[in-house]
């Protein structure tokens, strides 16, 4: 079976007046159909920059290596018109902020229309009803008024809902949401984190959930990636990545999750230290710094991700699961 | 963009000093087109009879008659016409040339920014007279010819106030989720920039229609403009300021209305940018 997305050893560099940063750094994944991945790490872990590289997005100074296949094609360096068929179509982003992402000047019915009159060339008035569907799909309340609305006279959460829509419109084969909820308060993330799940079942693509939260890619992911420093350091099953995490990192950001029903802490746990800075180049290990299982080895030799294709991690001394 | 539209609207009718400009702006107008009904005069008969007659109301000549004895009532509506005319159609021209070099320039960045934005600082290096006698020289005197010269070199100031516009747009995260939904460079342009910059674009063009008059009152105060018979504000001024000792009329009635014209235009695209500037609301 073709993977719906084959990422192959991408590396992802930003030119800078005094050298080169790396954002990320030979990453391999892969993405079934219909499967739901959570990618998690922290602010600088290059969780996004995989996928901006993979939709054409990166900004001019970006060098790309490595291959990045959507079933079965190469995405990168196609070019602009090549990338334009598949990207709003059959491959489509849901941004971190629905409050500026969508275009203040048109309404949400033209906005929505436009995706589906420039990719399946479908006149106007058809796109402009089945926009009005999709909207109801997504249980936007009233679809056929919110058509003739500005995004700026729609709530948060409902402007995220209309990014939503927006994403599915062609039927993809992939959605990739970019924090969708960080943008909104608790409760509407609750929603949003629904939709995404109703949505999933009724439309059957594959979904990337990137957030730096566990606790929202939890409900929903089949598998989830763990990213430090530009590299994947775990790839696991998602419960089992909850009961029995391998990688120390894993393990520091679970304790570090509070518990609803556990004891009242006085402080909240924390990791001590810092992600190396980017641009370092590393020899060893980037989390052996902060690590309290760090041997000598780990400071001389980089650990690579290592195991089989559900359960992968990239430690020297993993956690015994 | 009609709520926002509408909210301008709304802004600028309650702008009193505005609302009175664009009423005289439109008395003015209508006064040009309905001139030939109200007064039994034209502007290229001459009246013999009268010759640099003082103005009032014994004759049909209400501001008097030029040294040809024209009728400078007439006469001066005729250049009004055609000092209006010549600056709309010069600010349209500018209007869509700067606009669409500025969001092209603006928007692909890079090399080919640097290249257009060169070019703009050359063509704005060249002297405008020169420019103007040149073109003259080699085509001949024609109004045309004004319109493509003003127009020519009116764009330059649109581009680069676009372009500036188009960079600040350009970094918003609509443009991003735009090219993810998979849309072209072109329509990019067209649907999501353009309508992001058209506020200071509009203002800017309100303003460069008095500009444009006031240049092409300048030329043809230099005798490189309107030719006679033919009148503009400005050729009617160089006129006039001949006979300025002898008959003031002929300098102040068309220097007042290219004045109440500039001033209005002036404080009308002052009201159009306060109206649009949500920021100073």
């Amino acid at each position: 079976m073709v993977p719906t997305l084959s990422v192959d050893r991408l590396r992802v560099s930003f030119s800078h007046r005094r050298g080169s940063i790396e954002a990320v750094d030979r990453v391999s994944l892969q993405i079934a159909p219909a499967e739901c991945l959570g990618l998690v790490g922290e602010s600088g872990s290059g969780k996004t920059q995989i996928f901006m590289a993979a939709m054409g997005l990166l900004p001019g100074n970006a060098q790309v290596s490595g291959s990045v296949r959507f079933e079965g094609n190469e995405l990168l360096a196609v070019g602009a018109p090549t990338l334009n068929r598949v990207r709003g179509s059959r491959l489509t982003m849901i941004f971190q902020d629905p409050m500026t992402s969508l275009t203040p000047h048109l309404t949400v019915g033209t906005q929505l229309s436009e995706v589906m009159v420039a990719h399946l060339g479908i006149p106007w008035k058809d796109a402009r009803s089945l926009a009005g569907r999709m909207l109801e799909r997504v249980h936007v309340p009233e679809p056929k008024r919110r058509l003739n609305q500005y995004p700026h006279e729609l709530s948060g959460g409902m402007r995220q809902r209309v990014m939503i829509a927006m994403s599915l419109l062609c039927e993809p084969s992939l959605v990739i949401a970019d924090e969708p909820t960080t943008a909104l308060d608790v409760t509407i993330q609750a929603q949003i984190i629904e939709l995404l799940r109703a949505v999933r079942g009724e439309f059957g693509m594959a979904l990337v959930l990137i957030s730096h939260d566990l606790a929202v890619v939890a409900g929903l992911a089949d598998r989830i990636l763990v990213m430090y420093a530009g590299s994947v350091v775990e790839n696991a099953i998602a419960e089992e990545l909850f009961r029995h995490p391998r990688h120390p990192y894993t393990a520091e950001l679970l304790r570090c999750t509070p518990s609803v029903t556990g004891p009242r802490l006085d402080r909240l746990p924390t990791l001590a230290g810092q992600p190396p800075r980017p641009g370092e180049i590393l020899e060893a290990c980037p989390f052996a710094p902060r690590c309290s299982r760090a041997a000598d080895r780990c400071r001389v030799e980089r650990p690579q991700l290592e195991g089989s294709s559900t359960s992968q991690v990239a430690c020297h001394f993993p956690l015994i699961s | 963009m009609d709520g926002l539209a509408d909210e301008a609207a709304r802004r600028l009718r309650s702008n009193p000093a505005a609302v009175a400009a664009v009423a005289v702006l439109c008395a003015i107008v209508v006064l040009t087109w309905l001139g030939p009904w109200i007064s039994p005069n034209n502007s290229q008969t001459l009246d013999w009879l009268h010759i640099a007659a003082r103005p009032g109301m014994q004759s049909s000549h209400w501001f008097g008659t030029d040294r040809l004895g024209r009728d400078l009532f007439m006469r001066t509506l005729a250049g009004t016409r055609v000092s209006i005319a010549i600056g709309l159609a010069a600010s349209v021209i500018s209007l869509l040339v700067g606009v669409s070099y500025g969001a092209i320039a603006g928007y692909i960045g890079g090399r080919t920014d640097h290249l257009m934005m060169r070019l703009i600082e050359i063509l704005s290096g060249l002297p405008l007279i020169f420019f103007v006698i040149f073109l003259t020289v080699i085509f001949g005197r024609s109004e045309y010819l004004l319109f493509f010269a003003i127009g020519a070199v009116g764009w330059l100031t649109m581009a680069r106030i676009v372009r500036g516009q188009t960079l600040s747009v350009r970094q918003r995260e609509f443009i991003e989720a735009a090219i993810a939904s998979g849309a072209g460079t072109g329509r990019i342009i067209l649907r999501h920039v353009v309508p992001n910059v058209i506020g200071p674009v509009i203002v800017y063009a309100t303003l460069t229609v008095p500009q444009i008059i006031l240049f092409e009152s300048f030329l043809s105060f230099l005798g490189l403009g309107i030719q006679e018979p033919g009148a503009s504000l400005g050729t009617l001024i160089a006129e006039g300021a001949g006979e300025m000792e002898a008959a003031p009329w002929m300098l102040l009635v068309p220097g007042s209305f290219l004045a109440v014209l500039l001033l209005c235009l002036n404080i009308f695209g002052d009201g159009l940018r306060d109206a649009l500037d949500v920021k100073d609301a």
